[in-house]
């Protein structure tokens, strides 16, 4: 099984570095850019099991490790 | 008393403060190896910057996951001492002995010079040598020095004194100019509601010697001491040995 986990900023957190990209993708030439929030992506490869146990078992990684709660909502996908 | 400096794969300052408490401030201290869940009856855990595990996934998220954390977190759970300095205050956030995280600086660069800080809160283990207000000139190096936590946390700190120091300019106000990394209320170190862990993002190891530059550092560790012999330890004394 694959789980893919997003990792993502929360609303109103801080982000210079997505604040960076703004600005160079202005530069670029790419005025419509309106934001841009930087957030990370995991592919995490697991022993088949049961669909449900698997959802318990990443969401308890998710918020264990994969994410910071202070900082940090995530979401995943389940993929056979 | 005895203290017990954290080594993590990738720590960098722990013989810089394993140097500054054992060879300058003469008490004798001990390294302790993250995978060791012994902290051989140590009176203060300190946790040392550097690049724990890489800084990988976030900074101090995995280092928070060595063995030797269970027994940091016991131990500060039944009053001991625990300092973290920069990566190590890192560390304490992410293990949730601390509130809040630290994040990139707000301008992206690693940032690494002098910076002045003011003791708001003298009545801790860690800064009862300073004068209240005291202003103090300490180092950082760090690039993910920017201290966020949401208003509710921010407003508890404060109400509790919980802001140890912060980040000031040559005169002690309090104002963007002076915040090196974009940390909200201008944190650069705060403790728990308890007063027995305290986080730092500057570097007091690396200010103890007036022939290096300058010695405002020192009584941190000094206090330390101070509030030990002071008898700090009938909390520690109730943990069973080996802890």
């Amino acid at each position: 099984m694959l789980a893919k986990v997003y990792v993502t900023l929360k609303p109103g957190v801080l982000d210079p570095a997505g604040k960076a990209i703004e600005h160079s993708l202005h530069a670029l030439g790419f005025a419509e850019v309106e934001g841009v929030r930087l957030g990370k992506y995991l592919e995490v490869r697991l022993e088949g099991q049961a669909r449900k146990a698997a959802e318990q078992r990443v969401d308890e990684m998710c918020r264990k490790l994969l994410a910071n709660g202070v900082i940090e909502d995530y979401r995943f996908e389940l993929h056979e | 008393m005895r203290w017990g400096v954290v080594t993590f794969p990738g720590s960098l300052d722990d013989h810089d403060a394993l140097y500054a408490i054992d060879h300058v401030l003469g008490s004798p201290a001990v390294s302790l190896w993250h995978k060791d869940r012994d902290l051989h009856g140590v009176d203060c855990v300190v946790l040392p910057g550097g690049f724990s595990y890489g800084d990988y996934l976030r900074c101090g998220a995995l280092a928070r996951f060595s063995p030797v954390m269970d027994s940091v977190a016991s131990f500060a759970r039944a009053g001991g001492l625990v300092l973290g300095i920069c990566n190590g205050f890192q560390v304490l956030c992410e293990a949730g002995l601390l509130p809040g995280v630290l994040i990139r600086n707000r301008g992206l660069s690693f940032i690494c010079a002098p910076v002045h800080v003011r003791v708001d809160n003298s009545s801790t283990p860690f800064t009862n040598a300073y004068k209240p207000g005291e202003i103090l000139t300490l180092p950082i190096k760090h690039g993910e020095g920017c201290y966020v936590a949401d208003e509710v946390t921010l407003r508890d700190l404060e109400e509790h004194g919980q802001v140890v120091l912060r980040y000031v300019d040559a005169s002690g106000r309090v104002s963007e100019a002076a915040n090196p990394n974009g940390s909200l209320h201008n944190v650069a170190g705060i403790c728990n509601r308890a007063r027995n862990v305290f986080g730092l993002m500057p570097h007091p190891e690396y200010v103890v010697e007036k022939l290096l530059g300058g010695d405002d550092g020192l009584r941190i560790f000094r206090s330390v001491v101070a509030a030990n012999a002071a008898g700090r330890t009938e909390a520690v004394a109730s943990v069973a040995p080996g802890h």
